[in-house]
């Protein structure tokens, strides 16, 4: 990464993007805050700038308000490396029920990611640079009773990052799939997770940073979970349909 | 979601639901309840402060919003710790005015505890250093006091225990610092009576502490080793950025040990160690600030070592001109021998106002394991220090009497129910040791 690099981060509010910021400013990277809570994206920025001594821009971003992000995105200058790192984890049973829901799901997840990555990767496609990080999910590698809504939202969206790296690669643009597993933030504060599982959000950051460094195609933050996602691939449909995970 | 928590001490546990927030629209949805809520930091008072039905955990709280780093004016959020805002101070030139012997601790618990360092016969505890804070009470409101606004709001929040509210952010001066370096002065002190002799030659010293080996008997009673300290001068400083930040390293206690690795065996053989290291009497050196305030921060999580039942800290004041007092009680813990690995003297100044800790005189801090007999031991020794005109502090406490903290605390106790009164009046703010000590209804 380049010290007077810029980065652009999308959902800048949630736990792993105040965690990825901070580890980026510590790089001397200076960065775009995009996100809706101007009240914690303003406080944020005070902070990084006072701490780090990096420059801090604020941008209101609304990840489902589609129409908005072309012009958003060409107001911005051009920060070369976007972090896509908002999501929403919703309520599966409720999401059953209720369209408003589901649809919250998957557009925060998937079509609001798709929307805006699209602007910015045509760009970065263009100019020949850019890295583009999206911070998608371990729930995408194989659907689950209890949570495929956002489970296949990810798994869309680790598709889409995965096509949009094979075209991108050629023209010099950079894409990285992080799957964090586990992590202890705000979004999963109501679950009682399994500690050797779960990750912190600056756990997560250093893992992203490092893999920024490395260009790393995808980035498991804690080890387990590659194996785990890849034992949990190989059990057959018919074992799989009838455990309750 | 409930979980566990406990605080440092590892005693005691309780089941606690707790709220997170980063903005105070999040806090204040989250804060309509009718059950006991309470702030909790980083968890490093050791009983049970800040423990309560509903726990509101500042750490996600934690940017600092303002610095101003020509008269070093900073303002941060509650959940700041002292170890991120030291990276962020000491580079330009600025130290914490007080610090407690851990930089795990949040700014809001700063506040809440009224901490003071090992530097308040000189500059008293970190109230004295607040310039205001703002606080949600319990009308959930958002006030903002100082020594001209609110004042009494302002003296009943520092050393309040979370009573108040909410600490949401504080603004406070900082102290300037040519150097990140402190010049160390290490006494080795045969016995007591030439420790107190110590502390009172160098009384204008800025820092001082002894640790004290209170396993000693006869001649060698209350053998210490005194440590002082000033701010490093550029001059004393060889070469190099000044303002160079400490190296960061550190080794994990991994698990609970088993209580009996710490019995007076190991405790002695400790303290022997730590005794005979300073080989010499009287040595001058030049030492990074971590050693000097933090030298326990290397071990993360050394609470650990006193196994999974816990340990208690307990610390008292005592006036200073009942220095008897401080020789009977360290004799009564030496001759029960139930260990400490820690034993710290430090010399208070004076204190005004509020429900504060600190008078002037001697206070002393010791470890105690949970064990059976342990609780009615200590009891005994809250008479003795009631009986010298004492007091306990109550951000180590987790087991005094209400009538102990009534009478230790004496006036300030019933001014600071009258302040409760007024400011949270429906007492949606109370802990496990408010309702202990009979402060707040349970």
């Amino acid at each position: 990464m380049d010290t007077m690099a810029e980065a652009l981060i999308l959902g800048a509010g949630s736990d792993m993007a105040v965690a990825i910021a901070r580890r980026l400013a510590e790089r001397k990277v200076n960065l775009v805050l995009a996100g809706r809570d101007m009240e914690l994206l303003s406080d944020l920025r005070a902070d990084l700038e006072i701490r780090y001594g990096v420059g801090v821009r604020l941008v209101y971003f609304d990840a489902l308000d589609y129409a908005s992000h072309r012009s958003f995105y060409s107001e911005l200058g051009s920060p070369s490396i976007t972090v896509c790192a908002f999501g929403y984890l919703g309520d599966q049973d409720k999401g059953m029920e209720d369209w408003l829901e589901a649809e919250r799901i998957l557009a925060t997840n998937f079509t609001g990611a798709v929307s805006i990555l699209n602007i910015v990767a045509a760009d970065y496609m263009q100019r020949g640079s850019g890295m583009i990080v999206g911070i998608s999910s371990v729930a995408g590698d194989r659907g689950r009773g209890s949570n495929y809504l956002y489970g296949s939202a990810k798994a869309g969206f680790t598709a889409y990052l995965s096509g949009l790296r094979n075209r991108a690669f050629k023209k010099g643009v950079t894409v990285i799939t992080v799957k964090p597993g586990f992590a202890a933030t705000r979004m999963t504060a109501h679950l009682n997770l399994p500690p050797a599982l779960t990750a912190s959000p600056e756990q997560v950051a250093t893992a992203v940073v490092k893999g920024m460094d490395r260009k790393q195609n995808t980035v498991y933050v804690k080890g387990l979970w590659k194996w785990m996602m890849l034992v949990i691939g190989m059990i057959p449909e018919n074992v799989f349909k009838k455990l309750s995970l | 979601m409930k979980k566990a928590v406990t605080n440092w001490g590892n005693y005691p546990i309780m089941e606690s639901e707790e709220i997170t927030f980063r903005t105070i629209g999040e806090l204040k949805s989250q804060l309509n309840t009718d059950k006991a809520v309470i702030a909790r930091g980083n968890g490093r008072c050791y009983g049970d402060a800040s423990l309560s039905e509903v726990t509101v955990n500042t750490l996600k709280y934690d940017k600092i919003t303002a610095f101003d780093t020509e008269t070093g004016v900073i303002t941060c959020q509650a959940g700041v710790t002292l170890d991120q805002l030291l990276d962020v101070i000491v580079p330009k030139g600025w130290f914490l005015p007080v610090t407690p012997g851990t930089k795990f601790v949040t700014i809001g618990g700063m506040v809440a505890s009224d901490v003071h360092g090992k530097n308040h016969h000189v500059d008293g505890a970190f109230s004295r250093h607040v310039l205001e804070l703002d606080l949600l009470t319990g009308s959930g409101d958002i006030v903002t006091c100082s020594a001209s606004h609110l004042p009494e709001l302002l003296e009943a929040t520092c050393g309040g225990m979370g009573l108040t509210g909410i600490i949401l952010s504080v603004r406070f001066q900082l102290k300037p610092i040519e150097t990140s370096y402190i010049a160390q002065h290490r006494i080795k002190a045969p016995n007591l009576e030439a420790l107190l002799e110590l502390f009172e030659t160098h009384k204008d010293v800025t820092y001082s502490v002894a640790w004290i080996d209170c396993l000693q008997k006869g001649d060698a009673f209350g053998r210490s080793i005194l440590l002082m300290g000033e701010h490093a001068k550029a001059a004393q400083v060889a070469g190099g950025d000044p303002l160079k930040l400490p190296r960061k390293k550190s080794i994990r206690f991994p698990f609970n040990l088993p209580s009996w690795v710490l019995n007076t065996f190991t405790v002695r053989a400790f303290n022997w160690v730590y005794y005979n290291k300073a080989l010499h009497k009287d040595k001058h050196s030049i030492i990074s600030y971590d050693t000097f305030f933090y030298p326990l921060d290397s071990v993360l999580h050394w609470n650990r070592g006193y196994g999974k039942n816990g340990f208690v800290q307990y610390q008292f004041v005592i006036p200073i001109e009942n220095k008897q007092g401080l020789i009977d009680i360290l004799k009564r813990i030496s001759d029960k021998g139930w260990g400490s690995f820690l034993a710290v003297l430090k010399v208070f100044g004076e204190q005004k106002g509020g429900i504060q800790f600190p008078m002037e005189g001697y206070t002393l801090a010791l470890d105690f394991p949970v064990r059976e007999g342990l609780f009615p031991f200590l009891e005994e020794l809250d008479q003795l220090v009631l009986s010298y005109g004492g007091r306990i502090y109550l951000s180590k406490d987790a087991r005094m009497s209400a009538e102990t903290y009534r009478s230790g605390y004496n006036g300030a106790a019933e001014h600071f129910s009258k302040l409760l009164h007024q400011y949270n009046p429906e007492q949606k703010f109370r802990s496990v040791q408010s309702a202990r000590l009979a402060i707040t209804r349970s």
